[in-house]
């Protein structure tokens, strides 16, 4: 079945956006670009469950192998070399490291991938502060001791804008025009937070805090991760369309999921973890041009030497004294064995059952619950910014969101640098939210992906076709673990955590919520548990 | 058929009064990009008379056809008169030659015109005893000239603006021979009349055309924002640069906001560069200007003998060419850009401060636009000062624009604030500057100083003297820091200026 144009344009951007754009009938496209990264075909590999014998002579020996060259891999690289320990190897299997933290740069613009900012960690988070001071992103301590990051790190104001009906407007969630029953549910939405960000449980643990191994298991907490976050808000009495669009997006742009998807725990977690206390405000953000890049490209500069970029491990094999892995290189078709003493399994949760000998005969049944969304990332290189259309408009800003698109908007790559004229590259994110979202993205092109996107950017911009000279594509065939109702506290994420004989697991999965944050507190803890035992 | 000859002394007002028209229009704009206005004037007045004169004698020479040639002749009047202005206007700031221009499109109109008034005479002749005549025809030239000397300044260049005027009447003469057309049809050839007409028509819709594009150099909306006449704009990738003459001289605009007025500039640049002059020591070596793009803030540094370079740093290159190529400005920098101790980057600020590895400077002048926009405020934040302060040699001084401390009180100590937090000693103070009202500065250390108390002497000074550079750092009570409320430090991440800004001004938009 073959789609027209019109069908792929109403199922990503709803029927009236596609209507218009097929009546202006603007789809040439003068431009340049490509898919990039995430290659499904070497992924898909691993299911093809073929036979992949190494030969003798290619046999190494190693302390510890790496699994995946992510945020959760490159930390435990990072925690290696820092302990002076130097017997180890970062298998990754594309050509760049980085997983969905990747960035890229090119003509002097750096641009991120996927995840782009971190908000800055309260003190208890040693660890990553120790990180953020070694990197020299900081500048001392405040009164009350909490880490100062430097002003250039911080995001720069203007951080959002709305664009709802033809206009711009400061700020995420839309004021203009509400009415005083949106007023008060939002002050009510606002009590509701300031309630659980000031709640301790008996042991004077948080309800929301990063990274989530320190929230409260009490039941109290707990149990809301059994509704959707759309009927937590209900319960509420929370039904104001523009507060339901605010946490709906919230869902979209952490979680890849919609309301009614989220566990009202994962949406509640958004609000709260980075309160320090209610009537705070939440911690503000530290960003860079390639966002998250920045910290993969420092950790991975801190083991360059010991990272293998291209190796998919094909076969993991636990042995009674180690882990035998096996490689295979996708440029060399070379087949290579690692026995190694231990392995920190730092690739996403579902691959293990394609991956672990084990796992493959016989699958344990917590790993199916990992379930991810897809998302695709769109950078566009961009001659020249789109101008306002209105005098009054509120001025291009880091992050901009369109209320009527399905779409997260974009972020500014150059919004950092202080560079506020000329070409820019524009990153934009849309969130495959229904069920079969990877398979509807994997069927599309290059060609159609980028009409998707610039029919969707000219709702507010209608020259963003003039102005963009190429757009290069990221398919993320799973992107994020996603946090839906009845995953994050039931059980399967500390079943996966357990180490399996000597592999060890790192993963922001092992979380259930896809942050910088949490692959930093698994690759350290995976580090620390080898270093026990070794 | 009817008696046409009323008809005729009809077309001889209006060919008059567009005449005048066209030379005054042509004075008008010369006196303006080309500045002294009594040699412009006199100039104009002098080559377009003697144009017509030559014109008048030219006319000795056509026999045949006349009734053909006179509105063929029309025709040419509507192209050049009415083209003349907008040609001027977008022709002085890209060329070197703009006067050859200038008086060639005068004589030329000035020749056209004098063909005129004797090939009308000479046709009207065998409807008319001649005494009646001359007397008519000239009496009706002379009315049309008064028309048009009342008309240009009451109404014309106020409403229409100088574009459009020119466009205006261009059109008028364009009507005059299609008209003739008709009227002097049994004295032209038939093949001809139809001819005459097709022209006539391609010339009315040229001049309509460009009288709808006349908003793409200035829109009537723009004219009208503006108190004083439009002579120059430009729209660059960063900002609308729109320079007015008025009677009290040059203005500069940058999207719409006043900064300068060549009458009282001299306040305002006295009063930025000369304290950091004297608190770097009287007698800095390299000086770094940030902003400044008219050039006005470096003719104040060239006054010193010390001085062996000036980097100045303005985003908008098609403002620091302004400032070279623009006569009147060029004049009132004293050709500053041009000289060979300066030397001009078009960079933003806050990226060259990061970027560039210039050597250390003895002192800074700061003199941005006021920061109505994130894009400019981020060039009055902490960290642009800490960006600065490690371009600063020892002793070093910087001085700052800081808006009205009057108008914007939060904002200029917000700023005052901001410098103090980057670890700078701070003198903040103010002066007057007729078209800004009261007008507030910073001037900055990294060291501990003293306020300077004596101008400096051997420097050619219009406004500074001792006492007045005493009473600029004294503040009246209704522009002293805010007492009653806390003034927020302006930060990358909180643009807290900008909000003060927008706030505080936009009471007198």
């Amino acid at each position: 079945m073959t789609f027209t144009r019109r069908d792929i344009l109403k199922s990503f951007l709803g029927l009236p956006l596609a209507l218009a754009a097929c009546r202006s009938n603007v789809s040439e496209i003068s431009f340049d670009g490509e898919i990039v990264g995430a290659n499904a075909n070497l992924g898909h590999i691993l299911r093809e469950q073929r036979v992949f014998e190494v030969p003798e002579n290619n046999w190494e020996n190693i302390g510890v192998a790496i699994i995946g060259g992510g945020a959760a891999g490159l930390t435990a690289a990072w925690k290696f070399r820092k302990q002076g320990f130097d017997d180890f190897l970062l298998l990754e299997l594309e050509n760049r490291i980085g997983g969905t933290s990747a960035s890229g740069s090119s003509n002097g613009f750096s641009y991120p991938w996927g995840a782009h900012y971190l908000p800055i960690p309260f003190k208890e988070n040693a660890e990553l502060i120790s990180l953020l001071r070694e990197m020299d992103l900081t500048e001392g301590f405040d009164e009350s001791g909490e880490i100062v990051i430097k002003e250039q790190f911080r995001i720069r104001e203007p951080e959002e804008r709305i664009f709802y009906k033809g206009r711009w407007y400061d700020g995420l969630y839309l004021h203009t025009g509400e009415t005083p029953e949106d007023v008060r549910q939002l002050a009510e939405f606002q009590k509701q937070l300031d309630l659980w960000v000031d709640w301790r449980d008996a042991k004077g643990r948080r309800a929301f805090v990063l990274p989530v191994a320190n929230c409260s298991d009490d039941p109290a907490v707990t149990a809301l991760d059994k509704i959707s976050f759309g009927d937590w808000l209900r319960e509420k009495g929370l039904t104001s369309e523009r507060l339901l669009w605010y946490c709906d997006y919230a869902c979209r742009d952490d979680y890849g999921l919609k309301l009614e998807t989220t566990s009202a725990w994962a949406g509640l977690f958004y609000f709260c973890s980075r309160v320090p206390k209610s009537g705070v405000e939440s911690q503000s953000f530290m960003t860079f041009p390639e966002g998250n890049g920045k910290f993969i490209n420092y950790l991975a500069g801190t083991a360059s030497d010991k990272i293998r970029k291209g190796q998919i491990a094909v076969e993991i094999i636990p042995t009674e004294t180690g882990v035998d892995v096996i490689c295979f290189n996708s440029e060399t078709k070379e087949i290579r064995g690692i026995h190694a003493r231990k392995a920190i399994f730092a690739a996403p949760v579902f691959t293990a059952n394609y991956l672990i000998r084990d796992f493959k005969q016989n699958p344990p049944a917590h790993i199916r619950e990992f379930e991810h969304n897809a998302w695709f990332v769109a950078n566009l290189f961009l001659k020249d910014r789109p101008k306002s259309q209105f005098s009054r408009d509120f001025p291009l800003a880091w992050d901009n969101v369109l209320y009527e698109s399905p779409s997260l908007g974009y972020v500014v790559s150059t919004h950092q640098t202080g560079i506020d004229y000329g070409g820019s590259v524009f990153t934009y994110y849309y969130p495959m939210t229904e069920k079969d979202g990877r398979a509807k993205l994997l069927s599309l092109d290059w060609k159609e992906l980028s009409d998707i996107c610039l029919t969707d950017l000219s709702r507010a911009h209608p020259n963003i076709r003039e102005l963009t000279t190429r757009i290069d594509i990221m398919r993320w065939g799973h992107a994020m673990i996603s946090p839906r109702t009845n995953f994050l506290w039931s059980g399967v994420r500390e079943k996966a955590r357990e180490p399996f004989r000597n592999i060890h697991f790192a993963h922001s999965d092992l979380s259930g919520i896809a942050l910088f944050e949490e692959a930093f507190f698994h690759g350290l803890r995976a580090a620390n548990e080898i270093f026990q035992r070794l | 058929m009817i008696n046409r000859t009323p008809l005729l002394f009809l077309n001889v007002i209006i060919i008059a009064t567009c005449g005048l028209i066209y030379e005054l229009l042509a004075a008008t704009v010369s006196s303006y990009v080309l500045g002294d206005s009594i040699t412009q004037f006199s100039l104009v007045i002098g080559i377009y008379l003697s144009a017509m004169g030559v014109g008048s004698w030219l006319s000795g020479f056509l026999d045949k056809d006349l009734a053909k040639r006179f509105v063929e002749i029309e025709i040419a009047v509507a192209i050049f008169g009415g083209f003349s202005a907008p040609l001027l206007f977008l022709t002085f700031a890209s060329v070197s030659y703009f006067s050859i221009i200038l008086y060639a499109v005068v004589f030329v109109i000035g020749a056209l015109v004098g063909l005129e008034i004797p090939l009308l005479i000479r046709i009207l002749k065998d409807e008319l005893d001649f005494k009646k005549l001359i007397a008519r025809v000239l009496a009706l030239d002379y009315v049309g000239a008064l028309l048009a000397s009342l008309m240009f300044p009451i109404f014309l260049v106020p409403k229409l603006g100088l574009t459009r005027t020119s466009l205006v009447f261009g059109l008028l003469n364009a009507g005059v021979g299609l008209w003739g057309t008709w009227l002097l049809e049994d004295l032209i050839k038939k093949r001809d009349v139809n001819i005459l007409r097709i022209k006539g028509a391609v010339v009315v819709v040229l001049l309509l055309i460009g009288f709808i594009k006349a908003d793409a150099l200035t829109s009537l909306a723009e004219d009208s924002l503006f108190v004083d006449n439009i002579i120059y704009t430009k729209t660059s990738p960063y900002q609308r640069i729109v320079v007015t003459k008025g009677k009290t001289g040059y203005a500069l605009f940058l999207n719409g906001n006043l900064q300068f007025n060549s009458f009282d500039e001299y306040r305002y640049h006295e009063a930025l560069v000369h304290p950091a002059m004297l608190a770097a020591g009287g007698s800095p070596k390299r000086i770094l200007v940030l902003g400044g793009g008219d050039g006005l803030a470096v003719r104040e540094i060239l006054k010193y003998p010390s001085v062996e370079t000036v980097t100045l740093v303005d985003l908008d290159p098609e403002m620091t060419a302004l400032a070279q190529k623009f006569p009147p400005l060029a004049q009132l920098t004293n050709n500053s850009l041009a000289d060979p101790r300066v030397s001009v980057t078009n960079a933003d600020a806050f990226v060259w401060l990061d970027s560039s590895d210039a050597q250390p400077f003895d002192a800074a002048i700061v003199d941005f636009p006021d920061p109505n926009n994130f894009a400019l405020g981020k060039l009055y934040t902490t960290r642009f000062y800490n960006l600065l302060k490690q371009k600063l040699a020892p002793g070093a001084a910087v001085v700052i624009q800081c808006t009205s401390p009057l108008i914007a009180r939060n904002s200029y100590w917000s700023i005052i604030k901001t410098l103090e937090a980057s670890g700078f000693n701070v003198k903040p103070y103010q002066t007057t500057v007729p078209s800004f009202g009261i007008w507030g500065y910073a001037l900055a250390k990294l060291e501990p100083f003293e306020i300077p108390k004596q101008v400096p002497k051997n420097i050619d000074l219009k406004f500074l003297n001792d006492e007045t550079i005493a009473s600029m750092f004294e503040f009246s009570s209704d522009t002293t820091f805010p007492t009653d409320h806390e003034i927020e430090i302006n930060r990358l991440d909180n643009q807290a200026l900008v909000r003060y800004y927008e706030a505080e001004w936009r009471r007198f938009e």
